[in-house]
């Protein structure tokens, strides 16, 4: 080894002596290059003069400059939490064996269970009578088929002519090559039949609000909407990050005291964001109507844009159908924007947004539901021109159905001793409630009260009627620890529908409410509610 | 370059030739109901399809085999009878022209194979899946592409700056605070789509009529005023369609799928009006639920009317606050929405990067929940099977060996894989043979291979069970409709084969053929492709923003339509076209697309591959990939050269090379 690195050495000190040339060399060179900078002499002058005076000086300027490379080159964000514990690799391997995740589902509760067995199986079409699993007829007060365009022959063929040319599926979301005439044919149809601008259809109803509102609120803007809306806008108000003030349920003084507030907070801020008003023309959760028109004067006033729901009231008020503003009329476009579903009483599928042509061009590229999924069914887009075209022509079968609303009220409303109807007289989804004296001597809770009702339900099947309960799990499940106010009562939904005549209606009717008094004059009930 | 049509005798011609029969059948039995469809619709509700389907509605078990058997023997003697007539007519009979126009719709929709060799079965072949090779131009494009937005930023800024203080026009009406009311939009989220999207926005949203299959019809359209408007004139192209995620062909508006859809639209009408948990619940509904549970391999699933609101409302019935998900970069927004509007914390990690996802379980379970440092309580992993923007497919072996360390909940997206992938088109576990019941859950869309719409969720019962009572979406959205529920049916019992034997088959392998083959005469002439080999969505690069549109209008004037993304669905220098491959299309199709391709690329200046990422010439006798090292070494070839092949070389060569290991 010792003989080999002396003959190597000299032939290393040469190379040795060729480098220290070499790089003397290019260093001065390089020197001279720099002297030839304008202004470097200064510079050179600066530091020999400190490097020679004041060596400390000279040192604390390197260290500046080091901290400033360092500063500049680390990410401006922290990595890690303040609290990061740095641990060793064993240690964290003997963390991961030791962690035990939850099931990635819970168990379902007992409640659900039954409720889960008790959904009812139809076979065949959906219609005023529906033939269940079990092979029995029963009269369908379950659906959105308010005026049985299901059944309608010249719709179905229709689009049956439409599956013969489009197929069914687009296969693409709108924005690639999934916008197809019809769907435009219906975006013009909708509006006309508002009296918008414009209207934007989207493939699914229930979504749409929520795509709708974080396409225009973003954080920083404020929304002021109603307690009781819907999951669908409750979850779009999460999504759009905006500050939401909250109102009383329809209590136009308490909304008139929030924009009041919210005006008066941005005006001493200096600050102007988009701020809106976000509610529901029928609401779901409770039936009735919100007041447009103090609406109108309210956001007119306190410069607030308005969204409007109307998931449940388009199709359904108005002289034909057109929803809140032709029922209480207002020029529809006064409202900001209007939402609404082809998928209920149109029996087609998917939803709108109406509103100006702005308002509307805005979503296609901005609305998650609509840029990011395939469009809507040709079929459905030509069924929903089809009904709505039915609706503007024939506005007798919404008088029809507002009858056998009148006629199933009378006999739930005034004469059961358990519930109550929440819902606007003109709403097709009767929404009925236990009165505050049942709940208060039976002090039932909500729990107790959505097992009644689904007793209900299941009682008014056993004597042929299919009815359905309201839903308020998902939103009751959604709602924060602030919302403690937010009072979502269960209830039993009925759903009139024109297919169906008067007689059988009222028949209906009474079967429900003899269901009712059953259940709730049940021994075993009676003693839950008041043992409990 | 003139569009090669068949020749509508080839299939009459071969027709009396016994041992062709078998392939014939599935085209054979199309023409059949459609004639039945059109000379007597009368007298259709009696007898074909609707008892089939009837009877595969009630009791699918034991009627399978009669099923499987009442379509086939039906078509297959009525095909004979046609023969017999045909083989008695011994003078010339021409199809008469009705025929031949629906015989020209019937391959507008889906091309007819013209060789049966070209098909390939899409499976992983057993090494571990490797990230594609991401190739990039010489530094002058991405220089200039970046020049390019800098320029198109600054423009548009100046523009805004000007035009709001001094313009009357009512663009900027909407970007000013008027009447007090603050603007509708921000001048800053609207600044992409109004500066550089509209730029480009014919090349967006093309309004289409008729079938999204192998063609696809736009309406003509001019615009006078920069885009902000279009008139139509009036007037439509039939446009070859790269574009549609029409993955397995079967956007058809005749054939069996679409006639079972006639069916059950007379049957059940047009909707049931309600959600699952009203009176939604079809026997229907169920039926297709349990098709697609058997078809993805999991004990059950659901069905939800749309594929964006599967995501969006799953994931908040599954994890909430005290959870994880761990999401890749690249994950699709209904993704991150849903991940968002559950309460978990997001975390994501760097696109198909196990190490990365491995070092962000890590920290994530030694580190516990922020601040409170409690463990989680669980921890989603969140992937796509197939990136449609990519065409990249999730490495899926990697996931699962992580997953038996860390124990973390795996869900998988397969919007695009599900019926795009594998030999039996069960998506990325069937692709790569491993058993769904490794993965917790399944999610794919219905809207893509299915030519239907809506999505679905595949997991335990247990799960299944549980989501049906606490996802929001099937409490209170509306259930599909009766056609979208028929379409998915059919289509799923045509690719499992009870329907239509043998015809899922060839449409599996004839996407699985194209998709390979179209990859690899892209590769080949020198474009910058995308993603990995079996993968049927295969982006090319372009680079500066000129040519998104550039590329778009001369695919157009080529009658080819195609969707160019740019920023930012994409990085902001790496914009890029796509092409959607299809089983509807055949050779003659992507022949066609690669001719115009190898034009608009030399016209472009897109030819700018390297060769690192495939394309190269053909090893010589002798030499095999694992020897070619050596081979290099021993010839002193030191680097790739850049492909540049010649069209007349890449369609010759293609077929064959297709089939083997891509290069």
């Amino acid at each position: 080894m010792r003989a080999r690195l002396s003959e190597l050495h000299p032939i290393a000190d040469m190379d040795l002596n060729e480098a220290q040339t070499y790089i003397s060399a290019s260093l001065h060179s390089l020197f001279e290059a720099f002297q030839r900078v304008p202004g470097s002499a200064v510079l050179i002058r600066y530091v020999r003069s400190s490097y020679q005076n004041d060596p400390i000086r000279s040192a604390i300027e390197l260290i500046l400059v080091i901290f400033f490379v360092r500063y500049l080159l680390s990410p401006s964000y922290p990595t890690h939490g303040s609290n990061y514990i740095k641990l060793r690799e064993d240690e964290i391997d003997e963390l991961v064996r030791d962690w035990e995740p939850e099931p990635l589902v819970a168990e379902r509760t007992a409640f659900e269970e039954s409720e889960a067995e008790r959904i009812p199986v139809v076979v065949g079409p959906t219609g005023p009578k529906v033939k269940l699993g079990n092979g029995r007829t029963v009269t369908n007060l379950a659906s959105y088929n308010f005026y049985n365009f299901n059944a309608s022959e010249s719709i179905k063929e229709k689009a049956i002519q439409t599956l013969r040319t489009y197929g069914v599926g687009p296969c693409g979301p709108p924005q690639f090559y999934g916008t197809q005439d019809v769907h435009m044919q219906t975006e013009a149809d909708i509006a006309s039949f508002l009296g918008t601008q414009s209207a934007i259809v989207y493939a699914h109803a229930f979504s749409t609000i929520t795509s709708v509102i974080p396409c225009f609120c973003k954080r920083g803007d404020v929304i002021v909407a109603d307690k009781m809306v819907n999951y669908s806008i409750r979850k779009g108000l999460e999504a759009s990050r905006s500050s939401i003030r909250w109102f009383n349920h329809n209590d136009m003084a308490d909304l008139e005291r929030v924009m009041a507030k919210v005006a008066e907070e941005q005006a001493k801020k200096k600050i102007l964001t988009r701020r809106f008003i976000v509610t529901e023309g029928l609401f779901e959760m409770v039936g009735d109507c919100s007041d447009l028109p103090k609406l109108i004067e309210l956001k007119e006033r306190y410069k607030f844009r308005l969204a409007l729901d109307e998931t449940n009231s388009f199709g359904v008020l108005g002289r034909n159908g057109r929803g809140l503003t032709e029922a209480q009329n207002v020029d529809a476009e006064a409202v900001d924007v209007i939402v609404g579903s082809l998928s209920g009483p149109l029996c087609a599928a998917g939803g709108f947004c109406a509103g100006s042509a702005d308002v509307v061009r805005h979503q296609r590229i901005n609305a998650l539901a609509y840029t990011y999924s395939a469009a809507l069914p040709a079929m459905s887009a030509v069924t929903a021109s089809e009904t709505l075209n039915v609706l503007q022509c024939n506005p007798d079968i919404l008088i029809q159905c507002r009858e056998n609303i009148r006629a199933m009220r009378a006999q739930l409303d005034p004469r059961s001793d358990w519930v109550v109807c929440t819902s606007d007289p003109e709403n097709p989804i009767i929404i009925l409630v236990f009165k505050p004296d049942v709940i208060q001597t039976r002090r039932l809770s909500i729990e107790d009260q959505e097992r009644l009702f689904s007793d209900c339900v299941e009682e008014s099947l056993v004597n042929g009627v299919l009815i359905t309960r309201l839903k308020t799990t998902p939103l009751i499940n959604s709602l924060g620890p602030k919302d403690t106010d937010v009072n979502i009562q269960p209830a039993l939904k009925v759903c009139i529908t024109s297919g169906l005549s008067k007689k059988e209606i009222e028949k209906a009717g009474t079967t429900i409410r003899h269901a009712i008094t059953k259940v709730m004059t049940r021994k075993t009930n009676r003693l839950s509610g008041s043992g409990s | 370059m003139p569009r090669k049509l068949a020749i509508p005798f080839t299939g009459s011609a071969s027709m009396p030739q016994p041992e062709r029969t078998a392939e014939r059948r599935p085209s054979q039995s199309k023409g059949n109901r459609l004639s039945q469809f059109f000379s007597s619709p009368k007298t259709r509700e009696q007898p074909a399809a609707q008892p089939a389907l009837m009877a595969m509605q009630s009791n699918p078990v034991p009627t399978a085999a009669s099923t499987l058997a009442l379509p086939s023997i039906l078509l297959s003697s009525a095909a004979v009878n046609e023969h017999t007539h045909d083989e008695s007519a011994t003078i010339f009979e021409p199809l008469d022209s009705t025929e031949t126009s629906l015989q020209r719709r019937r391959d507008a929709q889906f091309g007819p194979q013209l060789d049966p060799a070209h098909s390939y079965v899409s499976m992983h072949h057993g090494e571990p899946l490797e990230a594609p090779v991401i190739d990039e131009p010489p530094y002058y494009y991405v220089l200039t592409t970046y020049i390019s937005y800098l320029l198109l930023l600054a423009l548009g800024h100046v523009r805004d700056y000007f035009g709001k203080r001094f313009s009357k026009k009512p663009l900027y009406k909407t970007l000013k605070a008027s009447n007090g009311y603050a603007p509708l939009n921000s001048d800053f989220d609207s600044f992409y789509t109004r500066r550089l999207k509209l730029r480009i926005d014919d090349t967006f949203a093309r309004t289409t009529t008729g079938v999204p299959g192998r063609y696809i019809n736009l309406l003509d359209r001019v615009s006078d005023n920069f885009n902000e408007s279009y008139k139509y004139l009036g007037t439509t192209t039939e446009t070859l369609n790269m574009s549609s995620y029409n993955y397995l062909g079967f956007a058809q508006s005749e054939g069996p799928c679409a006639s079972a859809v006639e069916d059950c639209v007379q049957k059940y009408g047009l909707s049931f009006c309600s959600s699952r948990a009203d009176a939604g619940t079809s026997e229907l509904v169920c039926e297709v639920e349990q098709a697609v549970a058997e078809f993805v391999g999991k004990p059950d699933a659901m069905v939800f009317s749309m594929g964006f609101v599967t995501n969006a409302s799953t994931f908040p019935a599954l994890v909430s606050k005290g959870c994880l998900i761990i999401s890749d970069e690249l994950n699709h927004a209904s993704i991150r929405l849903g991940a968002r509007l559950s309460g978990a914390v997001i975390r994501s990690f760097k696109h198909n990067d196990m190490a990365d996802l491995e070092k962000k379980l890590r920290e994530a379970i030694a580190q516990g929940q922020p601040r409170t440092h409690r463990p989680w309580k669980k921890i989603l992993v969140a992937v796509e099977g197939l990136y449609s923007m990519e065409g990249t497919m999730v490495d899926l072996p990697g996931v699962l060996n992580l997953k038996d360390t860390y124990k973390f909940h795996l869900y998988v997206d397969e919007a695009h894989s599900i019926g795009a992938l594998g030999p039996r088109g069960r998506g990325v576990c069937d692709y790569f043979g491993i058993d769904p019941s490794r993965v917790d859950i399944l999610m794919g869309t219905l809207t893509k291979s299915f030519g239907a719409n809506g999505g679905y969720i595949a997991a335990d019962k247990v799960i299944i069970d549980k989501l049906r009572s606490s996802n929001a979406a099937t409490m209170l959205g509306e259930s599909p409709t009766p056609a979208v529920l028929m379409q998915i049916y059919a289509s799923l019992k045509i690719i499992t084969g009870d329907l239509v034997p043998g015809e899922g088959e060839e449409r599996l392998q004839r996407i699985a053929f194209n998709s390979r083959y179209l990859r690899l005469g892209l590769k080949r002439l020198g474009l910058i492709v995308y993603g990995h080999d079996d993968s049927p969505i295969i982006p090319i690069a372009l680079y500066n923003p000129a040519k998104i549109p550039a590329f778009s209008h001369e695919m157009l004037k080529r009658k080819i339509s195609v969707v160019v993304v740019g920023y930012p669905a994409t990085p902001l220098i790496s914009s890029r076209a796509r092409f959607c491959v299809s089983a509807a299309h055949n050779k003659d199709d992507l022949d066609r697309l690669l001719a115009a391709c190898d034009e608009v690329a030399s016209i472009l200046q897109l030819k700018f591959s390297t060769g690192i990422a495939g394309g190269l010439k053909p090893l010589p006798e002798g030499v095999t990939p694992e020897t070619e090292a050596a081979w290099r070494k021993a010839n002193g070839l030191k680097s790739v050269e850049p492909p540049r092949w010649s069209l007349e070389d890449v369609i010759a060569r293609g077929a064959t090379d297709a089939k083997l290991r891509l290069r």
